[in-house]
């Protein structure tokens, strides 16, 4: 059993959870992810590992379906049944100097560690933050902390300019620019920004988080199709470069069962969402 | 000579819309009537052609004496998983293709008795208490599949402390995640895996060696004397054509363990979701291809068949569950190999498949299928790709020396790998093959390494 530490509620559909979790943490390291299950016959969620220490990591989840609003039913000093990791291919930080993040929504969290690293060897950070609303905006304290400038892009225009990152995107390569972009958040944005960095000759790295059961390349789920070949995201990623990623089919995978999740939420007695 | 028992099964007409067992295992009378037909061979052959080498007269002997305590045992010192074999080993091929009785006559039911045997002190709450010494020593297992299991019991009973690391979230390896409920019901692997912890042996999951820790991290922070590597083969083997990723097409591996480790069969109790449509295909001939088809069958698909590019005969899988797919409406399309998946919207709509005819015999013994250039097209609904399992590359990744061939299995001599203390053993050596040819070389590895052990550091 994980024994959740703290737990914080970052926005009415994100949470941040602290989970006793020392082996996982022990090899740990930027870009690795975990595998949780909430009780004994829940779904297996990915999630990214944002932080660690010695004994725990952290973990920020949306409550979108079934599986994340279970998840987000269990309180401080109660345990998660299973915590699976490091998973994944740490990030192998190039020789870049000046990096510039692209978050969508929650997708700041699997950013932050990325960011964090860049920054804690001295690479020059930039971060475009866009979300629903200013509420929906995470983590923000925390890349003030590693970021140099900060660009916001919020659908309601409740802070920073109204419409897309990619908007804001294109104004700030107006007067900058930057070896690498690294995109997460919704496929829809990753591809979007990918397709405007390429219009600027900017290289794009994504973060993909396909539907995954095992995490250990057993079961062939989370295949991606990059430049024809196929990829899994659990074991050859999640982070790839964004060139020759076939996001179209990507966002057809990842809705196969949402008439099946949303089956399920009705069970939960939460039929009005989704 | 009395003739062979029957198994009894559930109702052809009604099991293929639940997941309850398919076969129900032998009453008391038939029990007696099999084990009545065992000659008591001088020098069994039986014995030989199991590779745990159970000693099989003398606990059928037992059982003519009604002594099903003392005959449980006589089986359970070679063979740990007594109900999951039982139900699950080609007998065919090992102890009853060996069996005398089956040149002139058939042979002796083996598999069967030993299932009730199994299943007797499972209910009967029987265990021999076994007086295990630690000897001081540590070794940590690999993967809690056939092969790690019967390694950890043998060697725990030579008194060292063992310690298994499975990767997901429960016990059993393919016993869990891919063999159906209707063949190799949960509760029976859950109880014959309880007793090992009863050994002594410590059982540790969510812990993936390579990526939790590794290899160096368990020689040289946790001061085990030797490890075993027992990850099975746990890598899908992709068909490689068109149309392979959509929605609707799914590896064997994912298809099984969404159903049997997720129980997404109870969907939405369990909030794992599986869909199948009502036109399936599964391309391949082995048992996991016909656990598929059953279990797509089982989910309330109308039409399920198997594509298969030989012929019936030329089916790897187990007679009988080529036998029990046939009864449950299971259709075979035969001596067609698949070229195309065909979607719309990226939703699988048809599978086209190119018409093939028998040719010479190959290396396998079997008729080489030869392509005509002539090809249909199957309307399809859902695909499920059951065409083999490679090792699982995890380990070999993250451990530097550690030498495999070109399809990734680990090398061995022996068991030993090219690393020192690091011994591998089952799929993860050989490929894909049984849970009992696992559970041999489990055993096997057990004696040498306690070899090793003794010779390094005593």
């Amino acid at each position: 059993m994980y024994k959740i530490r703290k737990k914080i509620t970052l926005n009415k559909d994100v949470d941040l959870m602290v989970v006793e979790a020392p082996l996982v943490s022990k090899n740990a390291k930027p870009g690795h992810f975990v595998i949780v299950r909430s009780n004994n016959d829940s779904e297996r969620i990915p999630l990214t590992i944002v932080e660690k220490d010695d004994e725990t990591i952290t973990i920020i989840y949306q409550k979108l379906g079934y599986s994340t609003k279970e998840l987000s039913q269990k309180n401080e000093n109660e345990s998660l049944e299973d915590v699976v990791g490091p998973l994944g291919k740490a990030k192998i930080l190039g020789d870049e100097s000046r990096i510039l993040g692209i978050a969508g929504g929650v997708g700041a969290a699997p950013l932050y560690p990325q960011l964090k690293a860049y920054a804690d060897k001295g690479s020059h950070v930039d971060l475009i933050i866009g979300g629903r609303s200013k509420e929906h905006l995470i983590l923000m304290d925390k890349y003030e902390k590693i970021c140099e400038n900060i660009y916001i892009a919020t659908d309601d225009g409740s802070a920073g300019t109204k419409g897309f990152v990619t908007d804001v995107m294109k104004e700030v390569y107006k007067g900058n620019t930057y070896d690498i972009a690294i995109a997460i958040g919704p496929l829809i944005m990753m591809k979007n920004a990918y397709l405007v960095n390429k219009e600027y000759g900017i290289e794009t790295e994504v973060s993909l988080n396909p539907i995954m059961i095992d995490g250990t390349g057993m079961c062939g789920n989370c295949r991606v199709s990059i430049n024809g070949k196929n990829q899994f995201a659990c074991v050859d990623g999640p982070d790839f470069p964004a060139e020759g990623i076939d996001f179209d089919e990507l966002m057809h995978r990842q809705s196969y069962y949402k008439k099946e999740e949303h089956d399920c939420l009705i069970n939960l007695g939460d039929e009005n969402d989704q | 000579m009395t003739n062979r028992q029957k198994m009894p099964l559930q109702d052809k007409t009604i099991r293929n819309s639940n997941f309850k067992e398919v076969a129900l295992g032998f009453d008391l009378k038939r029990i007696h009537l099999e084990a009545s037909r065992c000659l008591d061979c001088k020098d069994p052959r039986c014995v030989k052609a199991c590779p745990v080498n159970i000693n099989i007269p003398k606990f059928i002997k037992e059982i003519l004496k009604e002594d099903y305590e003392l005959a449980y045992q006589t089986i359970y010192e070679d063979n740990i998983l007594p109900s999951v074999c039982g139900r699950v080993c080609p007998q065919e091929n090992q102890c009853e293709g060996a069996c005398v009785l089956g040149i002139k006559y058939e042979s002796v039911s083996i598999g069967a008795l030993e299932r009730f045997l199994g299943d007797y002190s499972l209910e009967h709450e029987i265990f021999k208490k076994e007086d295990i010494v630690d000897n001081g020593h540590k070794v940590a297992v690999i993967g809690s599949g056939p092969a790690g299991l019967s390694f950890a019991a043998s060697i725990r009973r030579l008194g060292y402390q063992t310690h298994i690391y499975e990767a997901l979230h429960d016990y059993g390896g393919v016993l869990r995640y891919g063999i159906p409920e209707f063949r190799l019901p949960k509760a029976v692997v859950d109880k014959e895996i309880q007793r090992l912890e009863s050994l002594g042996i410590e059982f540790n999951k969510n812990t993936i060696i390579g990526k939790t820790l590794t290899v160096d991290q368990l020689m040289e922070e946790y001061d085990y004397k030797a490890l075993f590597i027992a990850t099975g083969a746990g890598l899908p083997r992709s068909l490689n054509i068109q149309g392979e990723n959509l929605n609707g097409v799914y590896y064997a591996n994912e298809f099984l363990t969404r159903v049997n480790l997720m129980k997404a069969y109870q969907f939405p109790k369990h909030p794992t979701p599986i869909k199948v449509g009502d036109n399936v295909c599964v391309v391949g001939g082995g048992n996991v291809a016909m656990d598929a088809a059953r279990v797509a069958k089982r989910l309330g698909s109308k039409n399920v068949f198997i594509l298969y590019r030989r012929d019936m005969n030329a089916l790897p899988a187990r007679k009988e569950e080529v036998e029990h797919a046939v009864e449950e409406g299971i259709e075979f399309n035969l001596l067609l190999n698949p070229v195309e998946i065909i979607g719309e919207n990226y939703e699988v709509k048809a599978i086209k498949v190119e018409i093939m005819e028998l040719g010479e015999l190959d290396d396998s013994g079997r008729h080489r299928p030869i392509p005509t250039g002539k090809f249909k097209t199957l309307k399809i609904d859902s695909c499920i790709i059951a065409i083999g399992q490679s090792p699982n590359p995890i380990l070999k990744n993250t451990t530097k020396d550690l030498k495999t061939d070109q399809k990734d299995r680990i090398m061995v001599e022996g068991c030993q790998t090219s690393i020192p203390g690091v011994f591998a053993g089952g799929d993860i050596v050989t490929g894909a093959a049984t849970v009992i040819e696992a559970m041999g070389a489990g055993k096997c590895a057990a004696e040498e390494i306690d070899q090793y052990i003794k010779d390094t550091f005593s």
